[in-house]
């Protein structure tokens, strides 16, 4: 911890000294178009740039948020007509359709900047396409299992970290009559998450990438074995029965009541578990089981990212927020508990000191090796996700059916890719 | 036409007064009609022989988009789902005019605050679809809704209606006979207001009573309020997506979709971005459409020629 506050102060004489002369000269308007209508991370956005608006006294800033759902679908018209001259979106895949179509800006000049190009060195690899850069990173979060140390405690379990004692821990947690991990299967990437790290942990991060990239076939014996110890868990009665009815956020309510032990789920859960009344003393997490030795852990921490749409008209003070949103003192602010409760993607940034968040901020750091990536539904082509996300939910509810939900998907595959 | 015994020389208009009027009292409707009806009909068949995300160029396939429908039905897949739910709608949905007729009869009479009956019977139709479908999804709740408690009752259930494959459509299509039934029942009201009751009275004196009084004197009177809640039903079945939508979102794994969704999840949802697609469907809701859309102008020109 020592050292990276050190590096943040001199970083941040660092950024201020970069600052300065450009911020002389940034006039105009900037239009700014956001997806975070939830109330925190609005307000957390909301003071990043009036702290921004500060440092430009001249810049005219007008923000626009939008609700999270209706972005997704609205961020095509805008890219295209009144546009913005900063918008926010998804790391990798997802921003794959406006970077083909040629709306979201490059932005590789940015990249070249040291103070970028040494700090954000580990997001890179999921902001660039092509080869260039199309956005920066401003928050991630890890992936993994919260569990309730309490039912642990009591149970007489400890945190598995492979298979065998993964299956032993939860045989003993149907055996109290309780479900192992609740899920709610409404929202499809729930089952998608699962998918991520069963597959990841059973054939690495590499074969997984192949997948989503459309490279390898999902009747390959390797996907069967993927499968096949998820209908371990599935037959072991793992999963509550009616996850098909509920949406994530009513999955919670098992856990918090005891019904259900755990959770594979991104950091945002802890926020509402603490809230239904979760003590840090009841809550607590560990990362995803090894399940084949053979391959190197590889995770989950899905990035959220900010761009300039290539039909923006104030570039350079789009620029200027871009590079003022990843430096270092803003990262840790805009992250920290009190307000986004996630990650700071630039290195130098401190990490808050949250239980959840550090033990995320070390897992990443220090104990993933095979890789980062980004969300099943980011990494894979659209199309590809919507139709094997309802797969995995199908496959949960009907684990017999593997072999005609895999000969479906790989249809989907033949279809998807070729174009 | 020649104009030998008129001594003045009238215009054009003047003299084709008589044909010309109706056309320019048309010609509005028509306008709005060609615009927003006729042309995106065709522009949309256009769309479907195209691959096209919304945002690049588009690519001319031909009929694939169609071959695809194709292959989707002979593989039992989302688009032979959609068009299977969509039949059950239409056969279900139908119901409502029956139930809206009961209603109707039992509500037609004079007692004091019927009025407030009639409104309390009406409610469901005045609120948004949005609210119907999130009451349902209460009532099914398998954990804490009102179904399950009131199954719990008689020691049955847990029933997981919105998450089980087999009663999700249907359990949507209940939501939806709520607010279909009263719209039916507000249809025969008003049709039952303007019953003869001279009829009545005459079928009284030849002994017609409960049944037969209904089925040979009420019916046939009610015919005009009986064919408007037919098309509206049928089109109501149609169109379902909203509760669809706020439901289930197609779920589980699709198997609560229907055309209209199917549509709006290939071309316009999250993860959608096949244009071409989402038309060729949209084309054939149409073709199914027309089918009604014909059945219904044939019957009203029937009638109109009856008379």
């Amino acid at each position: 911890m020592h050292s990276i506050f050190k590096r943040t102060a001199a970083a941040l004489v660092a950024s201020v000294a970069i600052a300065v002369p450009a911020s002389a000269e940034l006039s105009g308007e900037l239009r700014i178009f956001l997806d975070t209508s939830n109330p925190a991370p609005r307000a957390t956005m909301e003071a990043m740039i009036e702290r921004f608006q500060q440092q430009h006294p001249d810049l005219e800033i007008e923000t626009t948020v939008i609700d999270r759902e209706a972005y997704k679908t609205q961020i095509r018209n805008f890219l295209t007509a009144d546009t913005p001259d900063v918008a926010n979106w998804y790391a990798a895949n997802r921003m794959k359709p406006y970077v083909e179509a040629g709306l979201f800006e490059d932005v590789s000049d940015l990249w070249a900047e040291p103070e970028i190009a040494e700090n954000l060195a580990s997001t890179k690899g999921a902001m660039t396409l092509d080869g260039k850069q199309w956005g920066v990173p401003y928050t991630y979060y890890q992936w993994g299992v919260y569990y309730r140390k309490d039912i642990f405690d009591e149970l007489g379990l400890s945190e598995p970290t492979t298979w065998e004692e993964e299956l032993a821990n939860c045989q003993k947690i149907v055996d109290s009559g309780r479900t192992c991990y609740t899920i709610g299967t409404r929202n499809y990437w729930t089952a998608g998450g699962w998918f991520d790290y069963l597959n990841m942990r059973t054939n690495g991060f590499d074969f997984h990438n192949q997948l989503a990239n459309g490279e390898v076939s999902w009747e390959d014996d390797r996907v069967k074995q993927t499968f096949a110890n998820w209908k371990q868990l599935i037959d072991m009665g793992a999963f509550p029965d009616d996850h098909t009815a509920r949406s994530w956020q009513e999955s919670l309510p098992l856990m918090v009541r005891g019904d259900a032990a755990a959770i594979l789920m991104g950091n945002f859960a802890v926020a509402p578990l603490r809230e239904a009344g979760l003590t840090d003393d009841q809550l607590d997490f560990y990362q995803f089981v090894a399940i084949n030795p053979d391959v190197e852990l590889a995770e989950d921490a899905p990035t959220d990212t900010f761009h300039i749409p290539a039909n923006a008209s104030n570039k350079e003070a789009a620029r200027e927020f871009l590079r003022f949103v990843v430096s270092a003192d803003e990262q840790t602010e805009i992250n920290n508990g009190s307000n986004l409760g996630q990650l700071p993607v630039n290195a130098q940034s401190s990490v808050d000191d949250d239980k959840f968040l550090q033990q995320g901020f070390e897992m990443l750091s220090s104990n993933s090796p095979g890789g980062v990536a980004q969300f099943w539904d980011r990494d894979a082509p659209a199309e590809m996700a919507k139709v094997s996300m309802e797969g995995f939910q199908e496959f949960m509810v009907k684990p017999d059916n593997a072999d005609r939900i895999l000969a479906k998907l790989e249809r989907a595959r033949g279809r998807i890719y070729d174009n | 036409m020649s104009a030998i015994d008129t001594p003045e020389q009238e215009s054009w208009f003047h003299r084709n007064q008589q044909r010309i009027a109706p056309w320019l009292f048309l010609a509005p409707g028509l306008l709005f009609f060609m615009v927003y009806v006729i042309l995106p009909l065709f522009q949309s068949f256009n769309l479907s022989l195209y691959e096209w995300d919304g945002l690049g160029a588009a690519e001319y396939v031909g009929f694939r988009n169609y071959e695809d429908l194709y292959w989707e039905w002979v593989d039992r897949d989302a688009f032979y789902v959609s068009l299977k739910n969509n039949l059950i709608w239409l056969i279900l949905y139908l119901a409502a005019i029956p139930a809206g007729l009961f209603i109707a009869l039992f509500l037609n009479q004079t007692v004091w605050g019927i009025r407030l009956y009639k409104s309390l019977f009406f409610f469901p139709f005045v609120i948004s679809q949005v609210v119907v479908g999130l009451v349902f999804t209460w009532f099914y709740d398998p954990t804490f809704g009102l179904l399950n408690e009131f199954l719990g009752f008689f020691g049955l259930g847990p029933l997981n209606v919105l998450g089980d494959e087999r009663f999700v459509t249907y359990g949507i299509i209940f939501a939806g006979l709520w607010p279909q039934t009263a719209y039916c029942m507000i249809l025969y009201l008003t049709g039952l207001n303007a019953v003869d009751p001279e009829q009545i009275e005459a079928g009284r004196l030849d002994g017609a009573k409960g049944g037969r009084m209904l089925w040979h004197i009420i019916l046939p009177q009610l015919r005009p309020a009986t064919f408007i809640a037919f098309v509206v039903t049928i089109i109501g079945a149609l169109r379902s997506f909203d509760l669809i939508s706020i439901m289930t979102q197609g779920g589980p794994f699709g198997s609560s979709r229907v055309l209209a969704y199917y549509m709006f999840e290939v071309a316009l949802s999250e993860y959608g971005f096949r244009m071409g697609y989402g038309a060729a469907i949209a084309v054939v809701l149409f073709l199914i459409m027309l089918c009604f859309i014909a059945y219904f102008l044939w019957s009203m020109y029937r009638e109109e020629k009856g008379h």
